[in-house]
């Protein structure tokens, strides 16, 4: 005990005096110290457990932490990230304040800033001093420190980009013909009814989509790096709510059911139930395309004007039982080997979080080399990226989709 | 229609299992008359009710005719035999009433409803047991179960009874009872009785032809 | 040690209940201190009303458990009163049989797919028949009446109903009966339903009320196939019970009381359609009316229990298909390719649900049947069985829903800090297979043959002796068996498992519920297809091993 506490003081005091990228003796020496008390640990990592590409992954990474380092990775299957913070909260309420259940969750958006407000995160400033932060590209994508706003203040540590792409199957519709804006969504929508839907919010996805469709369709989008509740939320989110009531009567079952969540939407274009379906990944449709579950014609587009783009995290709970561990799993996480594989359609396609330019040669050739997929655009023909409104928007605009759509007539 | 009958013809009947022959009847049963098989359990004796009745298990095959009435009734369904069939055990329905049991029994052309049910209290009158219409069969003893099922039967106005060992689970005094009970009343009302029963005593007390099957070889 | 057996047997099933529905009631009416509820309030109604759709939500939970009740109980009354002691029977008691040991949340997704715009019958008759190159757009799945999850509960629920109904026959001498009213003109389903099905239904009253308390308020079937605008109450109150706002976990205890009035409203209904039906029955038959024409009825009946079963069993295959299945598109009846790469990439994700799942099984089951055994003997030395106290006792975790002590449980264990723990988790779903092994065990004990026991102890056995020599090798069938009604039955607890479990231990039949979320077929169909082989695998061994362990006495294995 007196041990892990002397090791915690250290690692803290060490992250005050550190500069982010260079790494002393002492510091090394402190990682070899986690590295130690990391083995034989069991490592709970909550996260959402919808795909299985991205399950098979982590079965990967558990692995690998069980070869290199002697941890034992358990990845506890959520259909909804709200669950594991909801876990924590209720810990802390009934005073478990180490020994939690949780060690590492897989977040970003509304849920970090729900932990981060209520003090139910590790840190601050254990994400800068892993050792392989010195690969993240921190310069030139600024979600990867203020998520959804909110500083990330070394609390969680980036594992993947996300970007909100388009599919559709060439087989049945034409590119030339996708729309390339909400408004022409809307029209293609009203021309092709019953082919097109979203999941239904709060599945993250779904909320995503209501989330670029208020971007698009606001007036002042600056209004939406406030907190929702400094400003006039009715009037502000009036266009989105307006824009819904036309898009409904011409969704897929006409808006009585939604599809549950992105695979399912997969599924439903494989069908062909649906014509556009769309994910926060752009190489989605090439990995489903490699597993069989999309047929190979099926091609991504972008609205050229911009979709959200945000960045995806891991967190460790305050209370987590193996913060060493979870400290080496977030480490890997960012490891080149760990950020190629995660890059390659073949099994997830995510894209990396770090910068070529920081990798050691071999490695950036080996992320250039990689095969993105047919279905997958070049980075440079993903459009810009909007920022993520304050988390307080997703609040909001969930409860009052709730309200107004929750109850179909 | 006429509930009178004119005899039950069993015509050249045989039941056999697994291509063994169990047994063989042919005997025209008169309006009055008894007929008695006789037999250890397993000889097949409740099988020549079951097809008369109409519900010979799949396993069995039988052939030969029955008459009544000058109809071929294995011809025709269980429904339409008007066989009248008391078991060993009374078998009353134990959610209904004593005479709801009587009127469920009542042919439907019997109404109005109070006409059911002064024809089920004197059918009850007739067994002996005035004024049980309304009680409930679980709190019988065992012989005015067997005397409520006796008057279930009648009253449904069968053509001939089938009995298929009525008397063995009462005790000797009921037993000589209730079989004077049943055989005054099948000849009060010229029916035609089927009596199959392990025991000699109940052959012997139905005063008509016996036969016997199983271990003997069966003949008159 | 036997003499506390029924009081060990009170504990396991009444504290975890009562306990929870205390802790689930006092958070309702705001108290509960670790949440920072320290005074009394009817808040948490208050905000459950204000939620929006919250009628609806309920309506339909209500709706759905009687309707879907109502249906199982007709269709299984008219199969019987149709089909009794006929070779259709058997061969369709043979088909039924199987069904009842697939987990719900299996036999919704099967179900699913098959009725889908998408779904295997649209696929078999497109587009040759039906010139649909593409799917309609018709809401059948989570449709907002809820047929489909009427639907998904009746082809569930009528192997259950079948079952304890034809344990029940032959207590009441239903062949004879039948003859009986036969011969007194009577129709066959008319004599059937008039005379013998009053008394049947007696004895299966307490499974069609466990049913209708399974049926309004269950959650795993209600996610795959209910409706979605909103959600059934149930699935609703498991949604506030997760969300990271913990204000939201009072108003789901007030939802959850609410559940509970609402199942015992549905009871409370079902009880006057009883009064209703059973008077018009008398009625009918002191009418006399014969009503032989039955035939269409009886047709109907049967096709109607065949397609029930053949289409669970046709939804099960498809979802096997599926699990092989490479690119698969409508209007395509089978899978362009097979390939065996979803297998290969689901094995490693399968062994530690398989092993948590095994292990909660075996453990529960072990307990249940030790607990059955000991109430039984003690119930044999005493000659008193609890009567319908006992029955009652064992009916409660049936009775009350899930959802009503499961949020009070959680909340107790989790302020004692014993929530995601083997013993806990282990427990909870003791509360579950207790039942049903005690009452499949039961009746064959006590059927025994008693003169056994007196040989045995004529020739100077002690008791022990005789249970250990005597009743336990020659109903060890029947105990074997009693073990793989209440492995099933661990197998399929959705619940408690995610509730008490914490997440922290997945399960096959977790995992297949927030997979099927996804909507992946192929994932679907391998963990659909694991929830049904463990079961399956379970009873096997039950029907073998007696055969294996007596291959030479004809006389207990019956071959």
């Amino acid at each position: 005990m007196i041990k892990k506490i002397s090791l915690w003081t250290a690692l803290s005091a060490a992250s005050l005096s550190l500069t982010s990228h260079a790494f002393a003796d002492t510091d090394s020496k402190i990682w070899d110290m986690v590295v130690k008390e990391a083995e034989g640990q069991t490592v709970y990592w909550n996260a959402w457990g919808g795909s299985t590409q991205i399950n098979d992954y982590i079965e990967w990474v558990g692995q690998n932490l069980k070869d290199t380092y002697g941890i034992e990775v358990v990845h506890v299957k959520l259909d909804d990230t709200a669950n594991a913070v909801s876990a924590v909260v209720a810990e802390k309420a009934a005073g478990k304040d180490e020994d939690g259940s949780i060690d590492l969750i897989w977040i970003n958006g509304e849920n970090f800033a729900s932990m981060k407000n209520q003090d139910l995160l590790y840190g601050p400033d254990w994400a800068q001093n892993l050792p392989n932060w010195q690969y993240v590209d921190v310069e030139n994508k600024p979600t990867i420190t203020t998520d959804f706003t909110i500083p990330t203040d070394g609390m969680e540590s980036p594992w993947g980009m996300a970007k909100l792409v388009f599919f559709h199957d060439s087989a049945r519709t034409k590119a030339d013909e996708m729309p390339d804006n909400s408004d022409d969504l809307l029209k293609w929508a009203e021309e092709n009814p019953g082919r097109f839907s979203y999941p239904q919010p709060p599945d993250f996805i779904g909320s995503s989509f209501l989330k670029q469709i208020l971007i698009e369709q606001v007036e002042d989008v600056s209004l939406l790096q406030q907190p929702a509740e400094d400003v006039d939320f009715e009037a502000v989110s009036k266009p989105l709510f307006d824009y819904l009531d036309k898009l409904h009567p011409n969704l897929w079952r006409e808006a009585k059911a939604f599809p549950r969540d992105y695979p399912s939407m997969s599924q439903l274009l494989a069908d062909g139930e649906l014509e556009i379906t769309f994910a926060f990944n752009p190489a989605t449709a090439s990995s489903a395309i490699a597993n069989d579950e999309l047929p190979d014609t099926v091609r991504s587009f972008t609205f050229s004007g911009g979709t959200l783009g945000n960045t995806h995290f891991v967190a460790i709970p305050y209370n987590a039982n193996a913060k060493a561990g979870a400290l080496i799993l977030a480490n890997f996480l960012i490891s080149p080997e760990a950020q190629l594989r995660k890059q390659d359609p073949a099994f997830w396609g995510d894209p990396t979080v770090l910068a070529m330019s920081k990798l050691p040669e071999e490695k950036a050739a080996e992320f250039s080399a990689l095969d993105l997929g047919v279905a997958t655009l070049r980075p440079d023909e993903l459009g810009p990226a909007f920022d993520e409104p304050h988390p307080s928007w997703m609040a909001v605009i969930e409860e009052k989709w709730a309200s107004r759509y929750g109850v179909a007539n | 229609m006429s509930y009178a009958s004119t005899g039950l013809k069993i015509d050249g009947v045989r039941i056999s299992l697994n291509g063994r022959e169990l047994l063989a009847v042919d005997h025209l049963i008169n309006p009055k008359e008894v007929l008695t098989i006789m037999g250890p359990s397993g000889s097949g004796k409740s099988t020549l009710l079951a097809y008369i009745g109409g519900f010979l298990d799949p396993a069995f095959e039988a052939e030969g005719d029955v008459y009544c009435s000058d109809m071929n009734i294995t011809l025709v369904k269980p429904q339409q035999r008007r066989a009248g069939l008391l078991f060993q055990d009374p078998l009353l329905f134990p959610h209904m009433s004593v005479g709801g049991n009587l009127v469920f029994a009542m042919p439907a052309d019997i109404q109005p409803k109070a006409e059911r049910r002064s024809q089920a209290e004197q059918a009850l009158t007739d067994v002996g047991l005035d004024g049980f219409f309304e009680r409930d069969p679980d709190t019988l003893s065992g012989g005015q179960k067997a005397r409520v099922a006796l008057a279930r039967v009648l009253i449904s106005r069968p053509a001939f009874l089938l009995l298929d060992e009525p008397f063995s689970k009462l005790d000797a005094d009921r037993r000589a009872q209730m079989r004077e009970l049943v055989f005054e009343n099948a000849k009060r009302r010229s029916l035609p009785v089927l009596l199959v029963t392990h025991d000699r005593e109940d052959a012997l007390a139905a005063n008509g032809t016996i036969i016997e099957v199983g271990s003997q070889t069966a003949g008159q | 040690m036997l003499r506390y057996s029924p009081l060990i047997a009170l504990l396991v099933l009444a504290v975890p209940v009562l306990c929870g529905l205390a802790g689930t009631v006092l958070p309702a009416f705001g108290y509960l201190p670790a949440l920072g509820g320290e005074d009394f309030s009817l808040l948490p109604f208050g905000e459950l009303f204000s939620q929006t759709g919250i009628w609806r939500s309920i309506s339909q939970s209500f709706f759905i458990g009687i309707i879907s009740t109502a249906l199982s109980v007709m269709l299984v009354a008219g199969f019987v009163s149709a089909w009794y002691g006929t070779r259709l029977f058997k061969k369709v008691q043979y088909l039924v049989s199987p069904l009842l040991s697939v987990p719900h949340a299996a036999a919704a997704f099967g179900f699913a797919f098959m009725i889908a715009p998408s779904g295997f019958f649209a696929r078999l008759f497109s587009p040759w028949l039906t010139g649909w190159e593409r799917p309609l757009d018709l809401l059948i799945v989570n449709d907002q009446l809820g047929l489909a999850l009427i639907a998904g509960l009746v082809v569930k629920e009528v192997p259950f109903l079948l079952l304890v109904t034809l344990a029940a026959l032959p207590q009441i001498a239903a062949i004879k009966s039948s003859h009986l009213t036969q011969s007194l003109g009577y129709g066959r389903m008319a004599g059937f339903l008039l005379s013998t099905w009053p008394s049947v239904y007696r004895q299966i009253r307490l499974p069609i009320f466990a049913v209708i308390a399974y049926a309004s308020a269950n959650v795993d079937m209600a996610i795959i196939l209910g409706p979605a605008t909103p959600y059934t109450l149930p699935v609703r109150l498991v949604g506030w019970m997760n969300d990271p706002d913990l204000k939201m976990r009072f108003m789901a205890c007030a939802g959850a009381c609410v559940q509970i009035a609402v199942t015992a409203f549905a009871l409370l209904v079902w009880i006057l359609i009883e009064r209703f039906t059973g008077a018009a029955s008398r009625s009918l038959a002191a009418k006399g009316n014969r009503y032989t024409h039955d035939w269409g009825f009886r047709v109907t009946a049967s096709v109607l229990m065949t397609a029930s079963a053949l289409i669970v069993f046709g939804g099960l295959l498809v979802l096997a298909l599926w699990s092989v299945s490479g690119l698969w598109q409508f209007p395509n009846t089978l899978p362009n390719t097979l390939s065996f790469k979803n297998w290969m990439r689901a094995l490693p994700g399968l062994s530690q649900p398989l092993i948590t799942t095994i292990i909660i099984g075996g453990a529960s089951v072990a307990i249940s049947i030790i607990i059955s055994l000991a109430c039984l003997a003690r119930e044999q030395q005493t000659g008193r069985n609890g009567g319908n106290r006992a029955l009652l006792l064992l009916y409660l975790p049936l009775l009350v829903p899930q959802i009503g002590f499961l949020f009070g449980l959680q909340l107790l264990l989790l302020s004692v800090n014993a929530i995601a723990s083997w013993t806990a988790l282990i427990l909870v779903h003791v509360v579950f297979v207790l039942p049903y092994v005690f009452l499949s065990l039961s009746a064959p004990w006590r059927a025994f043959d008693k003169r056994y026991d007196s040989i045995g102890a004529a020739l100077g056995s002690s008791n022990w002796r005789i249970f250990w020599r005597i009743r336990t090798p020659m109903l060890l069938r029947a105990i074997l068996a009693a073990c793989a009604v209440g492995f099933a039955v661990s197998i399929g607890q959705y619940l408690p498992t995610l509730l008490i479990g914490a997440g922290r231990f997945p399960t096959i039949t977790t995992e297949a519920v927030a997979l099927g979320s996804g909507g992946n077929r192929r994932i679907i169909g391998i963990y659909a297809f694991m929830q049904m082989m463990l079961p399956f695998i379970g009873f096997l061994l039950a029907s073998t091993l007696p055969a294996l362990i007596f291959r030479n006495r004809r006389g207990i294995t019956g071959l």
